[in-house]
């Protein structure tokens, strides 16, 4: 029960970091939740990470597993407001004030020099992401099948992923 | 039929919720800006392309999902604060509700070996998918050389120096801003 709090501190911190996608914030989600708190193994959080992938909606749903793993369906609820709620609250209000900052001169400023860091952040991400997923050359080949495949297609990727799991399996035999 | 540039639009808070959850059940495979576009914009006219594209443009460089900073903008567009709110509440629900569920069964089986097997090829898939998505954000973003130096930055400082997101995101950031600062009238186009 005592986790509550713990569990809001870090969704919130974590979701002012996802500025350019919630990938941004996955070195730093492993750091506190993982290697911090112990609420789970790299691995599990890999999976769960990568298992978010199939799922519709905004793509850091995963973050309520990790809620329901410490805290059950309480942990879930909370860790989905602490996630969403500050920068909802964030938005909402910057969204207000963003038509009046029309002819801020730094408003422009702060759109272009942040757009390079989050791609930097992206990458970083997914590199931090590739180190616990790609354990063999079965994983690594479906790693790079799947990005020639994205990059060159228009193949659904929710798709790509279940292709992955059958494309596992089958190794497996 | 011409639509106005803003469309006033009678839209309760009950029709933004379940417009947005329709949207989180079925934007399956990324691309939720896609799926919003077609409903906001195409099918229901809440509003018009210049002020999605507009709104898009502000949710890349704010902290928090581009999704979710859409449902929450659209959502105070339509009807104020709660608007936002159940527009968040919406586009929020299915996919929590179903992570909920695929973590229990990730507990409960996540250990035998037939899931292990697939585990790893729905790993290695997201690794593909998430530097797909990298690439193709960077080709959108990368308009100069100067660009390359603040991603590098970025990825050396988390990648490398293990430096905390955060830090990074403050000083590169920051280092960022300042090399696109506003410049003096006298310096940049002399027409403006």
């Amino acid at each position: 029960m005592s986790q509550l709090p713990t569990l809001i501190w870090v969704f919130a911190y974590l979701s002012l970091l996802t500025v350019g996608g919630g990938l941004a914030a996955f070195p730093e989600l492993k750091f506190l939740t993982v290697e911090v708190y112990h609420w789970l193994g790299f691995q599990d959080l890999v999976h769960l990470y990568s298992l978010g992938q199939v799922a519709p909606g905004p793509n850091m749903m995963m973050v309520a597993a990790i809620g329901e793993r410490v805290a059950g369906l309480v942990g879930a609820a909370v860790v989905v407001v602490a996630f969403f709620g500050p920068t909802g609250v964030l938005t909402l209000g910057v969204g207000r004030l963003w038509q009046r900052l029309e002819g801020w001169r730094w408003r422009d400023a702060i759109q272009r020099g942040l757009a390079p860091v989050s791609v930097g952040l992206l990458v970083a991400g997914t590199i931090s992401l590739a180190k616990g997923a790609l354990t063999g050359w079965h994983s690594m080949v479906i790693s790079v099948v799947v990005f020639i495949l994205l990059l060159r297609t228009r193949i659904n990727p929710a798709l790509l992923v279940l292709c992955g799991a059958v494309t596992g399996l089958l190794a497996l035999r | 039929m011409t639509a106005p540039p803003t469309p006033v639009v009678d839209a309760t808070l009950g029709q933004i919720f379940r417009v947005f959850l329709v949207i989180g059940a079925t934007s399956f495979g990324g691309g939720v800006m896609a799926y919003l576009r077609s409903s906001l914009v195409e099918k229901r006219a809440w509003i018009d392309d210049p002020t999605f594209v507009q709104m898009l443009a502000m949710s890349q460089s704010l902290p928090g999902l581009n999704s979710t900073n859409m449902a929450v903008l659209v959502g105070d567009r339509l009807r104020g604060t709660m608007g936002a709110v159940a527009a968040l509440a919406g586009i929020c629900l299915p996919g929590g509700l179903m992570m909920v569920a695929i973590g229990m069964i990730h507990r409960a089986h996540g250990a035998r070996p037939e899931a292990i097997a697939m585990l790893h090829g729905v790993a290695g898939a997201a690794v593909g998918l998430v530097a797909a998505v990298a690439v193709q954000i960077g080709r959108k973003v990368l308009t100069r050389i100067d660009d390359l130096v603040f991603i590098a930055l970025a990825i050396v400082g988390v990648s490398v120096l293990h430096q905390s997101v955060l830090l990074v995101l403050a000083v590169v950031g920051g280092m960022g801003i300042w090399w696109y600062r506003p410049r003096t009238a006298a310096l940049e186009s002399p027409g403006r």
